[in-house]
């Protein structure tokens, strides 16, 4: 429903923008190897093009999108990603974050750090990305706009 | 009374511009800062894991250590706005 304060384009621009943000932040995730850029900034990004759809629809319409007990949860499943990763080569005899140790696909250990440092920057961005998003949520909880 | 504070400051500053004298250049390659294990990381770390950005090696690989520690901080800090800013209910 289309009240007063509400602004068609900056509604539309919003949604429009957001998905090309996050697919910005998802290829900044998958291409740190190559060019600045990695877990921290790309789950920065992420969370950006949440954050802008919550900034151009209001809160109420858009906080349901990732409610609390899930904020938790992917918050809890990055750490607990970039943990079990580093306890893995554990497993097979080496040591902590070592991931050389680790018999993936029995490749070569270079290779084998290659995907791991992957991984971590996945975890880092869950991480980074569910807790600004949860901090921005949880600052403007109790602000409506008007 | 104002003059002795300015003399303080001032005596500070000097002594602070005067320990940046014996700075190294900018870029200067022979900085002790490039000499301990910089070298090693710019050699080795296409060779240990086929990463080119070697930023990106260092920071998930050599030091990821450090890293696990900041993603600790930025997990407690979000649990902790979490915990702390959500509205109670009434009992």
């Amino acid at each position: 429903m289309i009240e007063k304060r509400d602004t068609v384009i900056v509604c539309l621009a919003c949604r429009f923008l957001a998905p090309f943000i996050m697919l910005c932040g998802l290829y900044i995730v998958a291409h740190g190897h190559y060019f600045p850029g990695g877990g921290f900034q790309g789950g920065v990004i992420i969370a950006v093009s949440f954050i802008l759809l919550i900034l151009g629809e209001g809160s109420a319409r858009v906080k349901n999108l990732l409610p609390e007990h899930r904020q938790v949860v992917l918050i809890s499943l990055g750490a607990l990603i970039f943990v079990g990763i580093g306890f893995l080569p554990m497993i097979f005899g080496g040591k902590f974050l070592d991931y050389g140790q680790i018999p993936l696909l029995s490749l070569a250990a270079p290779y084998v750090r290659y995907f791991m440092i992957l991984f971590v920057e996945i975890a880092i961005a869950i991480t980074v990305m569910g807790v600004l998003y949860a901090i921005f949520v949880h600052t403007i909880a109790e602000r409506e706009y008007d | 009374m104002k003059v002795l504070p300015l003399l303080a400051c001032l005596l500070t500053g000097a002594l602070l511009v005067y320990g940046t004298l014996d700075m190294p250049a900018v870029g200067d390659p022979k900085a002790p800062a490039h000499l301990h294990v910089a070298p090693f990381y710019i050699e080795s770390s296409y060779q240990d894991t086929r990463t080119p950005n070697i930023v990106t090696a260092v920071l998930a690989d050599y030091r990821s250590f450090d890293t696990l520690g900041e993603v600790s901080v930025i997990f407690v800090a979000g649990m902790a706005v979490i915990m702390l800013l959500t509205p109670r209910r009434q009992p």
